[in-house]
């Protein structure tokens, strides 16, 4: 290769061409990998797309959760004001996932109408709310009466 | 009394940190002759920053429950490790420490820093003055760790239990310790922007910091690492929570900085690009810093959700990003360009890993703003997760890992590449690990054969550049570099190998049941009850053979009752080749209990190799630093 005559210039070229390949690949990559979160009446709606990778947040349905007979997957409703949407999930759930408590839910919704769940996160402690949940009321989403 | 020390402490300090700055930059009246005036107060601003957190560390343990955030976040009948650890288990506390590690950041550099020109070492510490001032005004103004409860609470509310670790002692400093050890690279380059002086001797000062704020940050996030893995029990060590990328950021900054420093010191070049990449990395400790402290993400770290105080940290953060970056482009086309190197040398290797590392920085850092981005313009809550990182970032974090076999066998300026032909044995291994994980066992990742083989390869690789040397005469900075290599390739090898190799049952059992899983027959024992100094627990006995002995693990699920919280303790057997990860879940009403194994072959490389990488780092640091004593003294 001929010997660059402004190597700095050459730098600065290259730098930049780097920067922006970061984006354009960031953008490519993020096209169809981002996880939406969908309230269940988005879902009720048709807004949720099938087979996606999303998230889904709302309330545990009082007296819904199901335990199915092999003993690690349970079924249960997560629902908002208008909709609720059956969940099945194989695995341990978290500490403080409980009825009538706020669950946010990953993985992916079936043709029926089923969400299938990877992961699900529930709230961390008493003062704390996932923020995807702020627009239910915190007494709502915490069960009960939280202070503040 | 103990709480307005501190307050008093600080609002000097802060007094401490506007003299500071204008004894640097204001107009000449005030501007000190020579650097010792701003020497003393930046010594005397570190020293009340110290202080006030030792006052913070006293509240906790005292458990003084007059003062707000004692009554928030501690109880008085919790182990003292965690009043001690739990001053920094909350936003005030943590900031304080931030604080606090600015503050003595800047008294070191003042006291060990002789060899800088005094334009550039003033300007330095103008710089210094003014980062701290801001990071007091948001302490001070926003997020008073040492305000008062009146009447004071009964008792504290506790510590939330996920924190209740040894983990919460060791991972915030040290990670702290490296975010803010980049305040100092970023203020040096600032002030070489001003007195317009990039050279080696700027590089030569910088590099301690470099090295040290690298060292600490990879033990911070590698504790971190380990601490959610076995914490969480979700049996993950990295789960590209922003969080976690807020911590990899200025990982990543640092270890292009740390490379680029070593071409400024040995050979003059590349000064606008190291004092740019100084620049990016306390910048991404700022946005760091922002993500976790302003509360607008999902993580045990969001303590607390203020908006206020996120606004705050943005305003600060844009601002000391947005001056510098000025700066740089006012007066970084003065700087004389260094000198020239050709395409293939070390210069250009380095070039190549500086490329490469900022891809990966705007990767992780597009990926982790992107959720924020689009929840402010258009209003929809996304996440962005593995399947994005892992497949972007992954396959150029590969070609990164072969360059980093080659680079080290380069000469500088030029080479003809001879030494290059050294590289045919580890080439070999690492063609024949692929073909043979192509072929033989179904299934897997792609990116996971590939990086075990490219570990393989870069194993024997790492140890190339000692070939030829006298192993007595070898400074310790090229040990530090072959260490630090090796550990790239013993890491890399956990994290492809476990990923790859790694066998996971979810189960119901009741006791006497027998589970197998790779080469482990577990058998569950029993399920008893425990109880510790602040919580109880149910504790199941598993009992683990593979064909010798058997241990026993013992996982639980806890009960905290301040706050009330219930958490699932994971029971780990660490063997030579891997780890045994159980958890145990809740009763299924019908005698049964959940169990989720996890047998993962290799992850031990995983931790071996971080603690190599930090070790190397740290042999670096001695030898470099020992260097420049023994030159001092033969003068």
């Amino acid at each position: 290769m001929i010997k660059p005559k402004h190597q700095r210039l050459v730098l600065i070229a290259v730098a930049v061409v780097a920067v922006l390949a970061a984006v354009l690949l960031a953008m490519w990559g993020l096209k169809d990998r981002a996880a939406y979160f969908h309230t269940p009446s988005e879902v009720a709606q048709g807004k949720a797309a099938v087979g996606q990778p999303i998230r889904l947040g709302g309330m545990v349905e009082e007296g819904s959760i199901e335990r199915l007979s092999d003993g690690v997957t349970i079924r249960f409703l997560v629902g908002d004001e208008t909709a609720q949407v059956p969940v099945l999930y194989r695995g341990i759930v978290p500490d403080l996932f409980r009825e009538g408590s706020g669950a946010v839910a990953e993985g992916r919704l079936a043709p029926s109408g089923l969400f299938v769940a990877d992961t699900i996160l529930a709230k961390h402690d008493e003062r704390y709310m996932p923020p995807e949940l702020g627009n239910l009321s915190a007494v709502q989403a915490a069960g009960k009466t939280v202070q503040k | 009394m103990i709480a307005e020390a501190g307050l008093a402490a600080l609002w000097l300090a802060a007094a401490l940190a506007l003299l500071q700055l204008f004894l640097a930059f204001g107009p000449a009246p005030v501007r000190a002759e020579g650097t010792a005036p701003v020497r003393a107060v930046a010594i005397a601003q570190g020293t009340l920053t110290l202080f006030a957190m030792a006052m913070l560390v006293a509240l906790f343990l005292r458990t003084d429950l007059s003062v707000l955030l004692v009554a928030q976040n501690s109880h008085s009948a919790k182990p003292w490790l965690y009043k001690l650890a739990g001053a920094w288990g909350n936003h005030e506390g943590s900031m304080l420490l931030w604080v606090t590690v600015l503050g003595l950041s800047g008294a070191i550099l003042a006291i060990f820093s002789r060899r800088l020109d005094t334009r550039t070492f003033r300007s330095a510490m103008g710089a210094q003055g003014a980062l701290a001032l801001g990071f007091f005004a948001f302490l001070l103004l926003a997020s008073n760790p040492f305000a008062r409860l009146n009447p004071p609470a009964a008792e504290g509310r506790g510590l939330n239990p996920l924190l209740q670790d040894p983990g919460l002692v060791f991972h915030p400093p040290t990670l702290y310790l490296g975010y803010v050890g980049l305040s100092v690279a970023f203020s040096l380059a600032v002030g070489a922007l001003i007195s317009g002086r990039v050279d080696s001797a700027l590089a030569k000062a910088m590099r301690p910091w470099v090295l040290g704020a690298w060292v600490l940050l990879t033990i911070g996030i590698a504790a971190g690492s380990y601490w959610a893995y076995y914490e969480l029990g979700w049996g993950g060590w990295w789960f590209w929570d922003p969080v976690e990328n807020a911590s990899l950021m200025p990982w990543l900054a640092a270890t292009a900085l740390l490379h680029s420093i070593n071409v400024l010191a040995a050979r003059d070049s590349l000064r606008a690009w190291t004092v740019m990449l100084a620049m990016v990395g306390f910048s991404m400790s700022m946005v760091g810093t922002f993500l976790v402290r302003s509360g607008i993400l999902t993580s045990v770290h969001a303590f607390a959700v203020d908006p206020q105080r996120g606004t705050f940290i943005l305003v600060l953060l844009s601002f000391y990003i947005g001056a510098a970056f000025a700066l740089f482009a006012i007066r970084s086309g003065k700087l004389a360009e260094g000198p020239r190197f050709e395409l293939v040398s070390r210069e250009a290797a380095l070039v190549g890993n500086n490329l490469l590392l900022t891809v990966i920085l705007g990767i992780v850092f597009v990926g982790t703003l992107y959720p924020l981005f689009v929840e402010a313009v258009t209003g929809d809550k996304l996440s962005v997760g593995p399947p994005y990182f892992n497949t972007v970032a992954g396959p150029i974090a590969l070609v990164l890992a072969l360059l980093v076999a080659i680079g080290p066998l380069l000469s500088w300026r030029r080479d003809s590449g001879g030494k290059l032909k050294r590289l045919v044995i580890p080439a070999l291994v690492g063609l024949t690990l692929v073909v043979v994980l192509l072929l033989a066992p179904p299934g897997g990742h792609l990116l996971s054969k590939l990086g075990l083989a490219i570990a393989a390869m870069l194993a024997i690789a790492s140890f190339l550049p000692l070939a030829g040397r006298k192993f007595r005469r070898t400074p310790l900075s090229v040990w530090g570099m072959v260490v630090a290599h090796f550990g790239v390739a013993v890491a890399l090898a956990g994290m492809a190998g476990s990923t790859l190799l790694s066998k996971e049952v979810l189960t119901a059992a009741r006791p006497g049941d027998r589970v197998a899983i790779g080469p482990w027959l577990v058998e569950f024992h029993s399920i008893m009850p425990a109880a510790g100094p602040n919580w109880t627990a149910l504790e199941a006995e598993l009992r683990a053979s593979r064909g010798g002995g058997v241990e026993i693990l013992k996982p639980q699920v806890r009960f905290y009752t301040d706050p009330p919280t219930e958490t699932s303790e994971a029971a780990i057997e660490t063997v030579m080749s891997g780890q045994l990860y159980t958890v145990v879940g809740r009763a299924t009403g019908d005698g049964r209990w959940q169990l989720r194994l996890w047998w993962k072959p290799l992850i031990t490389l995983l931790w071996l190799g971080a603690a190599l990488i930090a070790l190397g780092g740290l042999l670096a640091l001695v030898g470099r630093a020992s260097r420049g004593w023994r030159k001092e003294h033969q003068r």
